[in-house]
C-alpha cells in the first residue's frame, strides 16, 4: 500500500479551484439558491430540438463562463474531465468533440461531480497537469426519459421520489495558488444494501454515504467538528434522515450537516418530493453557493460527499438491487 | 449495521404514504371522467339521434382526443400526480401512455422514434389483453362443450 493513500483517503496539497461556471434550470432558479448561479434557463428545451441537445448547450454555457472568467481558451486547458447521467455519458462526450484537448469521461451517476473533481485533483497533485477542467450536467427531462417514464406520462410519483436537478457546472482546477483549494479526498467503495426500489434513491444511497464518511473520518482522524459544513450530494430529505440516524447509532456526533438535495429547492413550496438529485444537484450547491462562501472566508473547510446510485434500468428489470457509491472531497479556504 | 437492521431503521423513518387520500382522489377524478364520458355519450345520442351502441365509439374517440391534447399541453401528467389510478385506469390513461411515448421519442424521428416507441408502455396492455382474451375464449369454448 502507498504511504500517502491512507485507507481510502488522500491529503492533497497543491490543487486549487481557479474558476467555475454554473447554469441552472427554471426550478433551481426559483429555489432558495437561485441568485447564486451564473445563468439560468427558463425552458427545458433551451431553443434546441431535443432535451439531450439542450443539456449539452447548457454544459457548453457553463464551460464558456468558467473559462471566460480567467480569459482562457479551450486550447489552454491540459485535460478535460466530464460526467453526466446519460447512457454512454452522452452529454459530455458529444460536447468533447468541440474540445481541442484530451478528454476523459467518468461515470459515477449522481456522484459524478466529486468523482471528476477527485480525479482531476489527482492529475494535478501528481504534477502531470497544470489546468484541468471538470464538467458535470444533469437534466430533468433526459433523466426522466432514460431512467423512468416519458416526460408527459401520467404516473403518480411516490412520496420517496427525488427530482433530478437541471443544471450544468464547470470547474477549473489549477496548480497555481488560489483562495480555495481541494484539501483531501476519499474515494468511495460500491455498497449495496439490497435496496431495489428505483423510486427511493435516498434509502438506497445512504449506506454508501455512511461508508465513505466513516472512512474519511477514520483515515484522516477527523470528525464533523473539523468542518464548517458537511453536505451529502442527493440523499434527499428521507435519505439524509436515515444517514443521520445511522451516524447517531454509531455514536458519531452529527453537526453542521445538510444535504444538497434539500438545499437546492424549497421543499415546502416546490413540487420536488423528497428533494433534488442528479450530478448537477451537488455541483450547483457546491460551486454556486458553498465555494463563494469559502472564497469570502465565511467558512473555513467543507466536505462534499456526492452520492450516486449506479443502477441500470435493465438490471432493475432483472430484479437486481441497486449498487451505490459516494465520493468525498474536502474544500478549504487558503489562509 | 447489517441489512436487516438497516431496513428496520429505514422503515421507521419512511415518509408517510397517503393511501386514503390517494384512493379518494382516484375515486373522485375517475368518477368525474366517467360523468364527462356519460355526458358526451348522451350528447351524441340526442344530437345525432343514434343508439347507444353507435354513440359509444364516438364518445371513446372524443375522450381519447381530449386526453391526447391534455398530454401534449403538459396538463395530463400534473392531473395524474393527484388522481393516480383515477386517470390511469380509464381509456384516457391508455391514450396518455401512447401520446407521451410518441412525444418523448419524437426527436429520434418517425421510424426509429415514434413508430417503434409509441407502444413502449401501452404495448404490454395490448399484448396481455389479447393473450387473456384468447385464454378466456378457450375456457368459454370448453365450458360450452360440456354445458
Amino acid at each position: 500500500m502507498s504511504l500517502r493513500f491512507l485507507g481510502n483517503s488522500l491529503k492533497i496539497n497543491h490543487v486549487y479551484i481557479k474558476s467555475s461556471g454554473t447554469v441552472c434550470g427554471p426550478l433551481e432558479h426559483q429555489g432558495p439558491l437561485g441568485a447564486c448561479f451564473d445563468k439560468s434557463i427558463q425552458d427545458y428545451h433551451y431553443g434546441e430540438k431535443s432535451f439531450e441537445k439542450a443539456e449539452r448547450k447548457m454544459l457548453r454555457d457553463a464551460l464558456d463562463i468558467c473559462l471566460k472568467r480567467e480569459h482562457l481558451k479551450y486550447k489552454d486547458i491540459d485535460l478535460y474531465l466530464g460526467s453526466d447521467l446519460m447512457n454512454q455519458i452522452t452529454t459530455v462526450h458529444y460536447l468533447a468533440r468541440e474540445l481541442p484537448r484530451p478528454f476523459i469521461g467518468v461515470y459515477g451517476a449522481c456522484s459524478g461531480f466529486a468523482l471528476s473533481m477527485a480525479t482531476a485533483a489527482l492529475f494535478i497533485e501528481a504534477g502531470f497537469m497544470e489546468k484541468v477542467v471538470t464538467m458535470v450536467s444533469s437534466h430533468n427531462a433526459t433523466a426522466e426519459r432514460q431512467y423512468r417514464y416519458p416526460v408527459e406520462y401520467g404516473a403518480q410519483k411516490r412520496e420517496t421520489t427525488t427530482f433530478t436537478a437541471t443544471g450544468a457546472v464547470s470547474t477549473l482546477l489549477s496548480s497555481q495558488p488560489q483562495p480555495v483549494r481541494v484539501e483531501a479526498l476519499t474515494l468511495g467503495r460500491v455498497i449495496d444494501y439490497s435496496q431495489n426500489d428505483v423510486n427511493d434513491m435516498g434509502r438506497a444511497m445512504a449506506p454508501a454515504a455512511f461508508d465513505t464518511l466513516m472512512n474519511h473520518f477514520q483515515d484522516l482522524k477527523r470528525s464533523f467538528h473539523d468542518y464548517d459544513l458537511v453536505v451529502t450530494g442527493d440523499l434527499s430529505m428521507y435519505g439524509h434522515q436515515i444517514l443521520k440516524e445511522m451516524l447517531l447509532r454509531h455514536k458519531v456526533d452529527v453537526v453542521h450537516y445538510n444535504d444538497c438535495g434539500c438545499m437546492l429547492y424549497d421543499l415546502s413550496s416546490q413540487e420536488v418530493f423528497q428533494g433534488g438529485s442528479g450530478c448537477a444537484c451537488s455541483a450547483l450547491v457546491t460551486m454556486g453557493s458553498l465555494y463563494p462562501q469559502l472564497r469570502e472566508k465565511k467558512m473555513k473547510r467543507i466536505l462534499v460527499v456526492a452520492t450516486g446510485a449506479l443502477l441500470s434500468p435493465m438490471m432493475t428489470s432483472q430484479k437486481e438491487s441497486i449498487p451505490c457509491v459516494a465520493h468525498a472531497i474536502s474544500l478549504e479556504a487558503v489562509e | 449495521m447489517d441489512r436487516k437492521e438497516y431496513d428496520q431503521l429505514a422503515d421507521e423513518l419512511k415518509p408517510a404514504g397517503h393511501k386514503i387520500k390517494n384512493a379518494f382522489y382516484a375515486f373522485l377524478y375517475g368518477g368525474v371522467i366517467g360523468i364527462i364520458a356519460q355526458g358526451v355519450l348522451e350528447f351524441f345520442m340526442n344530437f345525432y339521434d343514434i343508439s347507444q351502441e353507435e354513440a359509444t365509439p364516438m364518445m371513446i374517440i372524443t375522450l381519447v382526443l381530449a386526453s391526447c391534447l391534455l398530454t401534449g399541453l403538459g396538463i395530463y401528467d400534473k392531473l395524474a400526480q393527484r388522481a393516480g389510478a383515477g386517470t390511469f385506469i380509464p381509456i384516457t390513461g391508455f391514450a396518455n401512455s401512447m401520446t407521451s411515448s410518441a412525444l418523448d421519442c419524437k426527436s429520434e424521428g418517425l421510424v426509429m422514434g415514434i413508430g417503434s416507441n409509441m407502444f413502449k408502455l401501452g404495448g404490454t396492455v395490448i399484448t396481455y389483453g389479447i393473450v387473456s382474451s384468447a385464454l378466456l375464449g378457450v375456457i368459454r369454448y370448453v365450458i360450452t362443450l360440456f354445458g
